[in-house]
């Protein structure tokens, strides 16, 4: 690695001060983060570690019924806390291994934004808001490509607020060294209709399969998807699969998601 | 250089680190606490597992200075000071839970975390649990077998019904 320095902020505010320096950049569970400073991909002069901001952790239900998540809560914690969401504790629990989900944060995954996370096919499945210390972004705009979001520079994912389905799950194909999706899909029914993101498999990043909405729309079960796929096309190729093989995937996963929903 | 203080098995720790110190390099190059194993250093094995206030984490994906004010156990700290092993350790030993040896730290100090929140796992649970602890001597076997037994439950059925003598 090379040398910066830390910076352990208890507020917010102290946060965006500290990261006004020049070549600053946050450091949420750093589960992420640190393997690539130690590969010297990344080179900052300054670290300023959100995971010190007692504000940004926790999870509580909000006056309309959201389920608000701080950004600096750990994937653990929502496994453990987020029982009246089947399917986003079911996501959570997924991820990594204990140890590693006793460090990384909901905002570290979402802000990072990587193709085969778990965080932004939840964010997405579920329609969330992404809170930030200056703007709420819906999740449709916040996703905008491979490591790309709507975040700016310096701007900090405070929260997101969840609309609580009324049935969830999510399906995960582990790609079993990384333990990141190879392909997954987070499927979530709502009164107004039914959502469904896959991530880990396309080379935009996370993705809402709009046909499989629909049909799920009409009729909530594994066979309404028959018939539905995707196509190869913008699918990611390596070495664990092709994109022939992630198209499948999306449909099989998706259909596990459905059986699944609680 | 910036001073960091923290509780490590029960006494009050303290040293010099740089910004990119990482925890397991404060624990065993700073404090001499070398029980504590860099096995990948790429957030894998959990050779270098820990426990920071309560909680496991992987002390090579973790810098020193996020550790500031926080309880830290490690290995070091498991057995009494007359050197007797606690059940987690025993049960190793008596079920030859480990060969080389090198993964054992981080074995035990998931295993002790598992049966803090889950007394009674079942060996589905243990399993689960332990995905991100690799032993490259691949004696997963006796390790489930081990930890199961350090949680008091039978352990006959496990793995081909070896027992221990």
């Amino acid at each position: 690695m090379y040398a910066f320095e830390i910076e352990r902020p208890e507020t917010v505010e102290e946060a965006i001060k500290a990261l006004s320096r020049d070549e600053a950049q946050p450091l949420g569970g750093g589960q992420t983060l640190i393997p690539t400073l130690k590969q010297r991909l990344a080179m900052p002069s300054v670290l300023v570690s959100l995971t010190g901001i007692a504000a940004m952790r926790g999870i509580c239900t909000d006056d309309a019924g959201l389920l608000c998540i701080g950004g600096g809560t750990t994937h653990g914690e929502v496994a453990a806390g987020a029982d009246k969401f089947a399917g986003l504790a079911m996501m959570a629990a997924k991820i990594g291994d204990p140890a590693v989900r006793n460090r990384g944060t909901m905002g570290g995954s979402l802000a990072n934004n990587d193709p085969s996370a778990c965080w932004p096919a939840a964010a997405l499945g579920a329609g969330a808001t992404i809170v930030t210390d200056k703007r709420e972004i819906a999740a449709d705009d916040f996703f905008q490509g491979m490591f790309d979001t709507a975040r700016d520079e310096g701007e900090i994912i405070t929260e997101a607020k969840f609309p609580v389905p009324e049935k969830s799950a999510y399906a995960k194909f582990e790609q079993p060294a990384s333990r990141f999706a190879l392909v997954a899909a987070f499927v979530a029914k709502y009164s107004g209709g039914v959502r469904v993101a896959i991530t880990g498999a396309s080379e935009s990043g996370v993705f809402r399969w709009t046909e499989a909405e629909e049909a799920l729309g009409r009729d909530f079960g594994p066979g309404a998807l028959d018939g539905l796929h995707v196509e190869p096309d913008g699918m990611i190729g390596d070495l664990h699969g092709t994109p022939e093989y992630r198209a499948h995937l999306v449909g099989v996963m998706t259909r596990r998601a459905v059986e699944a929903a609680r | 250089m910036p001073h960091v203080s923290m509780t490590v098995n029960g006494q009050a720790a303290k040293g010099e680190i740089e910004g990119r110190t990482l925890l397991v390099e404060f624990l065993r190059e700073t404090l001499g606490l070398t029980g504590t194993h860099v096995g990948c250093d790429t957030s894998q094995c959990g050779a270098c597992v820990v426990h920071v206030d309560g909680k496991a984490v992987k002390s090579c994906t973790m810098f020193a200075a996020e550790a500031a004010g926080a309880t830290v156990d490690t290995i070091e700290g498991q057995a009494a000071p007359d050197g007797t092993l606690n059940t987690i350790q025993q049960a190793f030993q008596d079920y030859h839970g480990l060969q080389c040896g090198f993964c054992t730290p981080g074995m035990v100090m998931s295993a002790s975390a598992l049966l803090k929140d889950n007394p009674k796992p079942t060996e589905a649970e243990v399993r689960s649990y332990l995905q991100g602890n690799i032993c490259r001597c691949t004696g997963y076997h006796n390790i489930v077998k081990a930890i199961l037994a350090a949680s008091g439950q039978d352990v006959s059925g496990i793995a081909g019904g070896i027992a221990a003598e």
